[in-house]
């Protein structure tokens, strides 16, 4: 699953920080364990304890000693934030910039991102109810998330 | 901990020195863990890790070599080493066949006195010295075993000769391999004559456990199942765990630390992450390339017609900013490419072109014999 360019560590914290932003970690759930990443992904569980340092670092996790780590309250609103800065140059520069190469006119551009929005809110609002479970079992634990299906009946 | 690559001269800083900044890891020659007070350190990327009086109890034993030279007769086979394993962690010692791993692993392990120079683990000279040789478990691709004895007797005998060794453990890790109990390891195949060497290995639990290739005769399979058993009994027990092996590629992920040996001598010891943070590829037009590469370690040239690959050892920001203002492609090194690129001479330009910025730095820095290491022979 890590086996991108960037080190080990840093493609943990982004898959972190995306669970965050995507509502998948709310806040104060735990996330795994150092065990379980190295145990998983078959990799140093001091990789996965530099991730978590990092996110420690940025506000986005907290430790609870003996415990485990956790989800910062507000992280996700942060998070968010500090998205919203480089959303402007990052990718809505570079569709522009794509847009004028292609040919393709501002009047066209703005119908296809309006559609994209839409497409976006509807998936937001009704996610697949599978893609929720594999999040919440990959994070919580499997006793947490059999609990929860338990008690919401 | 400092790392160093060869000699040390205060003049000399080579790319993977660094001061840490950890009170247990800095901890001089002479100090014994078992005079300190039990202490958590925080170590520079915020992980904590215990570092405790007794190295079975806490992290694992911490091993450390000053001015080490061996020589067998007229072959040195180490040469003025000086390196630190950090406690605790899974630290490769790799480099090509005949690059010294196993002497250093036979010396680390007390099975031999260095002909100069010191070694000490978790704080003492491990040669005959019973205290470090219960915690100390060498593995060595021959399999020190008791070859008229069944595996079963083999792991008694192991259990009895160790106070930390997991029988749990073992018995899991021969059924996982396939291993008959009642054979002897004379009987066995090679390959599962190494698995038996990995479970005494890892069953052992010893605070410092060495595997010296024993990974010689085993399938990928066979492999896959060694490496999960090592991370996961690792995070669940943590040891130092030094893994001298040519299979870069594959132990690449469960390594923390790596120590690299060419020749008798370190070539770069420290993180893995740190040196691969500063070991980077540069691709992208040739000037371009040779002026972002222009003052830095550069080893490795690969040219496909315009387009040239270069890979820069000592990388910082300043060069990754140079690269974006080129437009040159910084990717990243696997650590099988890394060693090959540092263990090679550098190749010639091609006949008919000049020799670019970027190549005659190299050449600069290595001087009339193309070895990216010749540095540490003005310091002897």
């Amino acid at each position: 699953m890590f086996d991108g360019p960037d080190p080990v560590y840093l493609q943990i914290a982004d898959q972190i920080r995306q669970d965050v932003l995507s509502g998948a970690l709310p806040a104060d759930t735990q996330v795994m364990s150092t065990t379980q990443y190295a145990t998983t992904f078959r990799i140093n569980p001091a990789t996965a304890a530099k991730a978590f340092a990092q996110l420690v670092d940025e506000g986005v996790l907290y430790k609870r000693r003996g415990v485990g780590m956790f989800v910062v309250p507000g992280a996700r609103e942060r998070l968010q934030a500090a998205r919203r800065e480089a959303f402007g140059t990052e990718v809505v520069d570079a569709a522009a910039r794509q847009a004028v190469v292609l040919g393709i006119d501002l009047d066209d551009l703005v119908d296809l991102l309006r559609d994209a929005y839409a497409r976006a809110r509807r998936d937001v609002d009704a996610p697949a109810d599978a893609e929720a479970d594999a999040h919440v079992r990959r994070h919580v634990g499997e006793r947490a998330h059999d609990e929860a299906a338990h008690a919401g009946g | 901990m400092t790392r160093t690559t060869g000699t040390t001269g205060p003049e000399h800083a080579p790319p993977g020195a660094r001061e840490d900044p950890t009170p247990a890891a800095a901890a001089p020659t002479g100090e014994r863990p078992s005079d300190a007070a039990a202490r958590e350190t925080t170590t520079a990327d915020g992980a904590s890790r215990e570092a405790t009086t007794d190295g079975a109890a806490g992290g694992g034993y911490g091993v450390r070599l000053r001015m080490v030279t061996q020589r067998f007769g007229r072959t040195t086979a180490l040469d003025h080493v000086d390196l630190d394993v950090r406690p605790g962690t899974v630290t490769g010692l790799l480099g090509r066949n005949s690059a010294g791993k196993s002497t250093l692993a036979a010396l680390v392990a007390g099975f031999r006195r260095p002909t100069v120079g010191s070694v000490h683990v978790d704080g003492e000279d491990p040669w005959e010295n019973p205290r470090v040789a219960a915690g100390t478990c060498l593995v060595r691709e021959a399999g020190d075993v008791l070859v008229d004895r069944s595996l079963r007797d083999n792991l008694r005998y192991a259990a009895g000769a160790r106070p930390t060794f997991a029988p749990d453990l073992a018995l899991e890790l021969c059924d996982r391999f396939g291993l008959d109990l009642t054979a002897t390891p004379t009987a066995l195949s090679r390959g599962r004559r190494s698995a038996f060497g990995i479970v005494l290995g890892l069953a052992s639990r010893a605070p410092l456990t060495i595997l010296d290739e024993v990974t010689l005769g085993l399938d990928s399979a066979a492999r896959q199942v060694f490496h999960d058993a090592l991370i996961a009994d690792y995070a669940a027990h943590p040891r130092t765990i030094v893994v001298a092996t040519h299979l870069v590629a594959e132990v690449e992920p469960l390594l923390e630390d790596v120590v690299v040996l060419d020749a008798g001598r370190v070539l770069v010891a420290g993180a893995l992450d740190d040196l691969q943070d500063r070991a980077v590829t540069l691709t992208g037009p040739a000037g371009s390339v040779d002026r972002v590469a222009a003052g830095h370690r550069v080893v490795g040239r690969q040219e496909a017609g315009p387009t040239v690959r270069v890979t820069v050892l000592d990388a910082d920001d300043t060069l990754r900013a140079r690269a974006r203002e080129l437009g040159v492609h910084v990717g990243r090194v696997g650590l099988q490419d890394l060693l090959v690129d540092l263990t090679a001479p550098i190749p010639p330009a091609a006949p008919g072109t000049a020799a670019t910025p970027a190549t005659a730095t190299a050449r600069e820095t290595s001087g009339p014999v193309s070895r990216p290491t010749d540095e540490t022979e003005d310091h002897r």
